[in-house]
């Protein structure tokens, strides 16, 4: 084990230090060629296949293996991930110099060479005692890098020709840079640039779309005019943020007008805290997203957040003539007091590209290649890629990469990196809407699988050992109609003593998933289920959710019981909590539970059991109520599928049973005794869930709307407003306490999880509950297990491990966690409004009666109540004369010419699907009843288009 | 920014060594004649000079001799040249006397003391350049430079660091591994009786990865054994062979 290394010594010269490090050459390293003897080889490898089988190359055509320098690694990983590239030696110089450069490229990178089909190899040169070299004297570390690549590219040439094969195996080394391609060549290497290579693929000629164009740093000044002022190298940013010349802050385009955006400073100084940048020259080639400086102009060059719609609709690019003129039309009337801190972009600190969905804007010119992609996200500009397959291309969601922005260019030169299917499809747009929102949907993994239990999976004695058995109990769950992934169930009996005792049965899903796997890191990631219209993204594994975790009717499963004994008043005299063994005897739609529990002739055990638990679920609401808790509504929406079509053919807002209190009130005592137990044990890491309660001010739209109707809502306390709230009827107006509550949910601040280490205000304010957290559906969300676990260590049933008690893990993944929750709902809300044009599309024009929710200043939000949708109605538009418009604060109200509207008028709109611009499918609402007075109708529209816009969307208000 | 990679997927670490390899541990014995024993032990880059005097006579205040067994002092220091940075180590900082105290209870574990009531037996480690592992080093060192000195021990006394990065025991960490501020104990082993001389602990661990780390550091230890051995073997052979001439 000591023998197979030699000593040398590397100097690092720092700025006084002198840092010496050792640094072992060893000669054990394998070449990781399949058919190499001469390497001793180490488990789980070779990678590299003895007869490489990727795509010919007519360049090349005997067998090869591939060598890509570190800049084609880092600006092509596309190309890389390409099924069809295989066969592929990482040298460990350039995974260094990636890993320092990007993150991301170098996490996909590192995907790449875990998967066994791609049989990419990564060979350790630097501590290889034939391909390590030294720094020279006056040599740059690039260009020592670039020697060691081409010595590792020798060392391979070398190395294969000594395997005793028919076909000698080449080395093809891949660079882009022409010094490195030409040196390579005089010391008789084969190497080609990315490009080269990818157009010589005889079989993959759309290979060619997926390269990133990245342009010699020289050439891009030769060609056309510079638009751009340069941006500042890093140093001199950093410097100047230090300085206070310039301010680091994360860009936003504004989604409206795309010669506009603001950028928001980190912390520091009160004032100033958002800039405005208008104007290309200003926004200087920043895109949404990335970390960039500015400096803050002159007071006199100040401007004014502009309320004016811009799209970017520009098809050639040298028209920049109408660029000034649009952005002059910015600048025109402004008062002085609207004037903003205003600035421009002199360097980007931290790009923050990401792959965007969108479509291809065709050229107009038949055979050009070069074409304008247009993002889905309005505040991503658009993107200039090259592709020859434009027509194939035309009409369908794609992917693109951007690669880079030169000085010269218009616009971000990109590439196309996938096709996702016909755009308006069913699931193009699902997938769209997946992509995104950033939710993980690939299925999983064989390494994930693999920690799957093997079927036919049955109880043992061991696992009866450690449990309880409560098979004996009358078990049932109730869930909505169609439901798989059943996590709950209950149970209620008397007991000897008179009292009651109440069981509430948890999928045991911790038991199945073990801390640090495969499966449960993937979990961890994907935090929660995510329900759209037609399909489910699972969390876990469909053999857990709908199988082995799911406590169907009429088998054993394993559970996590949460079992208190209480008197007929709801009161709690004690609680327990034990692992288990159930067997549910009735899995019952709440409908069902319902139709039982009503249903005078029945007398069954189930029956009983659930006439109990509604009855205590009534006292505990009611107590719950009286201590403040909100009830809030939100109208939710369920279409009715066509079972062939998969079409939506009727949208219904849900409807509430008692049962669903009933099922709902048990989980929330559930969860407010777990909470209790395991922050009792585990004061610094107990991973709970808590309810800011919302600044007053959030409360103004709300209070200014019930005084207009002569209500009164007070909301210095949740009491107060849960008070007010049930009090705001009026006699002709039935639904104007619902208006009210779906108010109050628009003003209420989201739920997050924590760790209780790392904070002390543990309030849930919709639940007036001082602790809370999420136990009942570890199913489909992640914060379920942790807290399963977290339990199991307090009651002894399970083994802890190190990142269950560390705070700042745990705080990791609830910053995880929250984020997913978040775009699992916009996701789903994108999803529903998606559906939601597919039915009117199918339907066609109609006319519904709504309720105005909001009054704004050129337009008025209302609520249809039977399809649970929301639109705006505006009355400015584009080509038309603007009707004359006053918006009174004070009240609300928008009087348009002479008539006014306030907070829940009862209004008709007229209804229709706007396809005109097939990306951006809209809704579009307009205004039947009443009629304006004094103008023609103009044509009023409204957004609600698929690609959700989070910020803007109502705040929903989950427990 | 993306941190120092302390262990690659490929399974090597930042000095290209593997999870369970030593660095390089060269030794040499009886480097000066006027001591009782000596020795000088590099470990990697890490290099120690160890010089014992006695057993002998208790020396300054007699009330300080044990009537059954030998004292065993030991004094720790580092050179100023010792590291990048030039400094002035004063004796009896927080540092070496703790150093200095661990030392003590290492060799008095070690060390047959029984056999020279009354008497005293002085150990004197420098450390003459600094690159992870003191501790280890220093034992390693004062082990060969006992032998050297005659002294009759139970056992060599070898010591070990292991840290645990990535879930992975690292043994004989360096200091940029130490420096990254992981899970580290040091391990002194009487490697023929598996007997503990001292284990030291800094930074939190998992009760679940300490089995794991221990059984690195105690291979680790069995591993410096043998190249200790063979340097006192070496030794000897030279020794006897000057001898014999
Ligand atoms: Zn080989």
């Amino acid at each position: 084990m000591l023998t197979s290394r030699t000593f040398l010594k590397r100097t690092r010269a720092g700025a006084v230090m002198k840092v010496v490090r050792e640094h072992y050459l060893r000669e054990d390293i394998a070449c990781g060629a399949a058919a190499c003897e001469q390497c001793g080889q180490q488990p789980g490898e070779p990678r590299l296949e003895a007869q490489p089988s990727g795509a010919a190359s007519s360049l090349c055509p005997a067998p090869h293996y591939l060598l890509p320098d570190t800049n084609v690694l880092l600006h092509q990983i596309d190309i890389l991930e390409d099924p069809v590239i295989t066969n592929v030696i990482v040298l460990q110089t350039v995974l260094q110099e990636v890993r320092k450069r990007s993150a991301p490229v170098y996490k996909r990178i590192r995907d790449v060479i875990a998967n066994p089909e791609k049989h990419f190899y990564s060979f350790t040169n630097e501590h290889h005692r034939e391909t390590y070299i030294e720094q020279e004297q006056g040599e740059t570390a690039n260009d020592r890098n670039d020697k060691a690549i081409r010595v590792a590219a020798k060392w391979y040439d070398e190395h294969l020709k000594k395997i005793n094969n028919e076909e000698t195996i080449q080395v093809i080394l891949l660079t882009n840079d022409r010094n490195n391609k030409e040196k390579a060549v005089e010391e008789g290497l084969t190497a080609y640039t990315c490009e080269e290579y990818i157009k010589s693929l005889i079989a993959n000629p759309d290979l060619v779309d997926r390269l990133a164009c990245v342009s010699d740093e020289g050439k891009e000044i030769e060609s056309g005019r510079i638009i751009f002022s340069e941006h500042l190298p890093l140093s001199k940013l950093q410097q100047g943020i230090k300085s206070g010349i310039y301010f680091q802050g994360t860009f936003r385009a504004n989604r409206d007008n795309y010669l506009e955006a603001t950028v928001w400073i980190h912390g520091d100084t009160e004032e100033n805290k958002e800039i405005i940048i208008q104007g290309l020259k200003n926004l200087n080639r920043a895109v949404h997203e990335d970390l960039v400086a500015v400096e803050v102009l002159a007071k006199d060059q100040w401007v004014a957040p502009s309320s004016v719609v811009l799209q970017d609709e520009g098809q050639n690019e040298d028209d920049d003539e109408n660029e000034e003129e649009k952005e002059n039309t910015l600048k025109s009337s402004v008062s002085k007091n609207m004037l903003r801190p205003s600035g421009r972009v002199v360097g980007i600190i931290k790009r923050n590209w990401r792959p965007f969905c969108g479509m291809l804007s065709k050229s107009q010119i038949k055979e050009a290649r070069r074409h304008l992609f247009t993002p889905a996200d309005r505040r991503i500009p658009r993107i200039r890629i090259e592709t020859r397959q434009s027509s194939a291309l035309e009409g369908q969601r794609i992917i693109v990469a951007i690669d880079g922005w030169p000085r010269n260019s218009r616009y971000p030169n990109g590439h196309f990196v996938k096709n996702l299917g016909t755009a308006g499809d069913k699931e193009t747009e699902t997938e769209v809407l997946l992509l995104e929102h950033d939710v993980p949907h690939q299925a999983f993994s064989q390494a994930v699988l693999s920690f799957l239990p093997k079927m036919p999976w049955s109880i043992t004695e061991e696992d009866m050992k450690v449990r309880e058995d409560l098979r004996y109990l009358c078990v049932c769950s109730v869930d909505p109609p169609g439901c798989t992934d059943i996590d709950d169930a209950l149970h209620c009996r008397e007991l000897e003593n008179g009292n009651l005792e109440v069981g509430v049965h948890i999928a045991d899903v911790s038991h199945f998933i073990r801390p640090g796997n495969a499966l449960d890191q993937e979990s961890a990631k994907r935090g929660t289920t995510v329900y759209l219209c037609e399909k489910r993204i699972d969390m876990v594994p469909e053999l857990l959710s709908s199988n082995l975790c799911s406590l169907r009717s009429n088998v054993d499963r394993f559970a996590f019981s949460c079992i208190w004994e209480m008197n007929h008043n709801a009161e709690i005299l004690k609680t327990r909590f034990t692992k288990s063994v159930i067997n549910s005897k009735a899995s019952l739609t709440y409908a069902e539970a319902q139709m039982r529990i009503d249903s005078s002739s029945m007398k069954d055990d189930i029956t009983t059991s659930l006439r109990g638990l509604n009855k205590l679920a009534k006292i505990l609401k009611k107590r719950r109520i009286d201590n403040g808790a909100l009830t809030l509504s939100s109208p939710e929406v369920r279409f009715h599928i066509d079972s062939e079509t998969h079409d939506p053919i009727d949208l219904q807002t849900k409807e509430l049973k008692e049962t669903n209190s009933m099922v709902e009130e048990f989980m929330l005592l559930a969860n407010i005794s777990v909470a209790k137990k395991i922050y009792e044990e585990f004061s610094e890491y107990a991973l709970l869930r808590k309810h800011p309660a919302p600044p007053p001010s959030n409360y103004d739209i709300l209070v200014k709307a019930a005084k207009s109707k002569n209500l009164e809502i007070k909301t210095d306390s949740a009491k107060a407003l849960a008070d007010t709230l049930d009090k705001a009827e009026s006699p002709d107006f039935p639904y104007l306490n619902t208006l009210l509550r779906i108010l109050a949910t628009r003003c209420m601040m989201q739920a997050v999880y924590f760790c209780s280490g790392m904070d002390n205000d543990f309030h849930h304010y919709g639940l007036a509950s001082p602790i809370y957290t999420h136990f009942t559906s570890p199913i489909r969300r992640y914060a379920d297990i942790i807290v399963h676990r977290l339990l199991a260590v307090a009651i002894q049933a399970d083994s802890t491990y190190p990142e269950l008690t560390d705070k700042h893990k745990l705080a990791d993944l609830c910053k995880n966690l929250n984020y997913r929750h978040k775009m699992a709902q916009y996701a789903q809300r994108a999803s529903v409004a998606f559906h939601t044009q597919l039915f009117f599309k199918n339907k066609g024009v109609v006319n519904e009666e709504a309720y105005i929710l909001f009054v704004r200043k050129n337009a008025i939000v209302v609520l249809i109540p039977k399809y649970g949708l929301e639109g705006t109605v505006f009355f400015e538009e584009k080509d038309k004369p603007k009707p004359n418009l006053n918006y009174n604060d004070e009240v609300p109200s928008l009087t348009v010419e002479k008539t006014t509207f306030y907070t829940f008028d009862k209004v008709k709109v007229n209804i229709m699907l706007d396809a005109s611009n097939i990306q951006h499918q809209k809704i579009r609402m307009a205004l039947v009843e009443p009629k304006i007075l004094g103008s023609d109708v103009p044509n009023q529209t409204t957004e609600l288009s698929t690609n959700s816009e989070p910020e803007k969307k109502k705040k929903k208000l989950k427990k | 920014m993306a941190g120092l990679e302390l262990l690659s997927d490929e399974g090597y670490r930042v000095d290209g060594r593997r999870a369970g390899e030593l660095r390089k541990v060269r030794a040499r014995m009886g480097v000066f004649a006027q001591a009782d024993g000596s020795a000088y032990l590099e470990q990697g880059n890490t290099k120690a000079l160890a010089v014992v005097y006695g057993p002998h006579e208790m020396r300054g205040s007699r009330s300080k001799a044990l009537h059954d067994r030998a004292l065993v002092n030991c004094q720790y220091s580092m050179a100023t040249f010792s590291t990048g940075e030039r400094k002035r180590r004063p004796h009896g900082d927080r540092k070496s006397s703790e150093m200095t105290l661990h030392l003590k209870q290492t060799f008095e574990a070690a060390i047959l003391t029984q056999l020279y009531p009354r008497s005293q037996i002085d150990i004197y480690v420098q450390i003459l350049q600094a690159d992870g592992g003191n501790y280890c080093a220093c034992v390693n060192a004062a082990t060969l430079a006992t032998i050297d000195a005659g002294i009759p021990m139970r056992d060599y006394v070898c010591a070990c660091s292991a840290g645990f990065i990535e879930d992975t025991p690292l043994a004989d960490l360096n200091y940029v591994e130490e420096a990254a501020g992981g899970p580290q104990v040091a391990l002194a082993l009487l490697p023929k009786s598996d007997q503990i001389a001292l284990l030291e602990m800094n930074s939190r661990l998992h009760e679940d990865h300490l089995e794991q780390v221990m059984e690195a550091a105690s291979k680790a230890c069995k591993d410096v054994y043998a190249v200790l051995d063979q340097v006192v073997r070496d030794h000897v052979h030279e020794v006897t062979t000057l001898l014999g001439e």
